[in-house]
């Protein structure tokens, strides 16, 4: 390489970091200053935030957890969140084995019926659902909120997806071995499609934690609330005490955050593996 | 996001695999009652909560359209009363083009900036998993939270924003408290928030190019942009693909971000579709005509994601 191409390309590379931090930079922002004003007793709406508070304190962080049932909320969240994840990655892996390995007739349609359901936005349903709660006893209940959520058409299709790449050669030699279909979808499917049920994992915890709307109208106890649901009510009570707004918000962040971290590395192989190229 | 699949209808096509030369003898009755029961055992558990909680309600739905009804009193038989009335109401006609408006305005936004993402961070950057993760920060984030946020930084009077746009003399404008704001600040929050998204399909996409087109190209001395339309964009046109289709069945459907930025308002102005059904059912106490609204919305989604798979095989590549 001469010296100008070399010290071009030097150039080049500089230019690329100088962007990406400057983008970077304004993806960061936002959550920097939630964080600072978070940690910025009596910061309101209107105060000029500074990016190194003058008296720095957890007192916003107490002060939630004092008005508010916080900690209680945190656990309806994690709860719901969690068992929710669970049954999704469960149900999905096991239907999705079905539409990648076990033909019949009929099959085909099931599939597209499974895919159309995504296409409907799920405000159609809150009345006709919000009605069968009432039916089942369900309204103010986890499980109220938890089952709704259970059927993923989305997991499904990730996870049919990624079976699909693996070959069959396997299942045959576990046949041969005498192996059933439960031992080849325990020992031999889910192993090998680990990054795919890590981005399901993800995106199923980010959609639970986050959910809004339904949450909102099934569980109307605050003692049963999420923390999406508590945020936005407080909001209407704290509309001027910025900090525990902010506090509020930082923590609904972190699990999240911790979640997203830990599986980051499977994830854009998780991708892939649909088959999107 | 919750929409990866419409590709499946395509990758049903090409990706169904052969069944093993021994499942295509027919098996004696006793294997086969074993064999379906087996399929009942890893089907139900999630085809039962899909008819109770999905397709159930949403036939349900269908039936509430053809009614009047208020939530509360018995439904009342009308036909096709409802759809007759929203199909030349202008309400609905404002909230179909508002929405349209939004997916113009984000589309070109995240498919671009996540491109250029995607394309950076493909390449061997020091930091790049961390930077990857930086953008990728929003997408896990509560809209909640983001709305709170944004609506902080694009406040017309105080906000971040408006205040560097103050320094370089230029005065910013009221954002979402102005009517022919409202939609651009939806529109620039949307993006902010899904670009990370749209990165890490695309990221998916170009990793699966095959090496060797490259270097192919820069032996025959091929610059930077035209590698980029020759090779880059004609081999990730399926994830391309995948990302409009997604970003078009997700842009009819939004609703969170409206509901907490703007709510529909100032005087309407990014009154959306999902949110008037919002409206229809929760403020109006309409639940027949919302419900039929919401059918009507699925169909254009349905007509909309049909004709770009018919129009898929004039650009998509798939080899």
């Amino acid at each position: 390489m001469t010296s100008t191409a070399l010290k071009n390309s030097t150039l080049r590379r500089t230019a690329l970091y100088v962007v990406l931090i400057a983008g970077a930079l304004i993806m960061v922002f936002p959550f920097v200053w939630t964080v600072v004003t978070s940690i910025t007793p009596g910061a309101t709406l209107t105060t000029t935030p500074k990016i190194i508070p003058d008296d720095p304190s957890l007192a916003p962080y107490f002060e939630l957890f004092d008005r508010v049932p916080f900690a209680r909320v945190i656990m309806n969240s994690l709860l719901i969140a969690g068992v929710s994840t669970i049954l999704q990655v469960v149900t999905s892996a096991m239907a999705a084995y079905v539409f990648a390995r076990l033909p019949f007739p009929g099959r085909g349609a099931i599939f597209v019926v499974y895919l159309a359901t995504m296409m409907i936005p799920f405000q159609v349903l809150i009345v006709p659902l919000f009605a069968e709660m009432k039916t089942l006893g369900l309204i103010n209940t986890y499980w109220g909120a938890i089952l709704p959520t259970i059927a993923s058409a989305f997991g499904v299709f990730l996870l049919r997806q990624a079976m699909s790449t693996v070959p069959y050669d396997l299942d045959q030699a576990a046949t041969l071995d005498g192996a059933g279909h439960f031992r080849i979808f325990f020992q031999i499917m889910l192993p090998l499609i680990r990054p795919a049920l890590a981005t399901l994992t993800v995106f199923a915890f980010l959609n639970t934690w986050n959910s809004f709307l339904w949450p909102l109208i099934i569980l109307r106890d605050p003692l049963m609330q999420t923390l999406p649901v508590a945020l936005s009510s407080l909001q209407g009570q704290f509309s001027t005490q910025w900090d525990v707004l902010m506090a509020g918000s930082v923590i609904s962040i972190i699990p999240m955050f911790a979640l997203y971290v830990f599986a980051q590395r499977y994830i854009v192989q998780g991708v892939a593996g649909t088959g999107l190229k | 996001m919750s929409t990866i699949t419409l590709r499946a209808a395509a990758a049903e096509a090409s990706v169904s695999a052969p069944p093993p030369a021994a499942a295509r003898r027919k098996p004696p009755k006793g294997k086969r009652l074993k064999y379906a029961l087996t399929i009942a055992v890893f089907l139900l558990p999630s085809l039962i909560p899909l008819v109770m909680f999905v397709l159930g309600p949403m036939v349900s739905a269908a039936w509430t359209s053809l009614h009047s009804w208020n939530l509360i009193g018995p439904m009342q038989w009308i036909g096709l009363d409802n759809y007759i009335f929203l199909l030349t109401d202008p309400a609905t006609h404002q909230a179909f083009l508002h929405t349209v408006y939004y997916i113009v305005g984000y589309l070109p936004l995240v498919y671009v900036g996540g491109l250029a993402l995607a394309l950076a961070l493909n390449t061997a950057l020091k930091g790049r998993a961390f930077l990857r993760g930086v953008y990728f920060l929003p997408v896990i984030t509560s809209w909640v939270v983001v709305a709170l946020v944004w609506r902080w930084l694009l406040n017309p009077s105080t906000g971040v924003v408006n205040s560097v746009l103050a320094w370089f003399g230029i005065e910013g404008p009221g954002w979402w408290a102005d009517p022919a704001w409202a939609m651009p600040s939806i529109i620039l929050a949307s993006a902010w928030k899904d670009l990370g998204f749209v990165m890490v399909l695309l990221l998916a996409g170009l990793q699966a190019i095959n090496p060797d087109l490259y270097e192919a190209a820069e032996l025959d001395g091929a610059g930077w942009w035209r590698r980029l339309f020759s090779i880059t964009l004609p081999m990730l046109s399926p994830s391309t693909f995948f990302v409009i289709v997604l970003s078009l069945i997700n842009g009819f459907q939004v609703f969170d971000q409206v509901y907490v930025m703007t709510g529909g308002g100032p005087n309407n102005a990014s009154q959306v579709v999902v949110q008037q059904v919002y409206d229809l059912t929760f403020r109006y106490g309409q639940a027949g005509m919302a419900s039929a609204l919401s059918w009507l919305l699925f169909f254009v989604i349905l007509i909309v994601t049909l004709i770009q798979f018919y129009g898929q095989r004039r650009w998509v590549n798939y080899d």
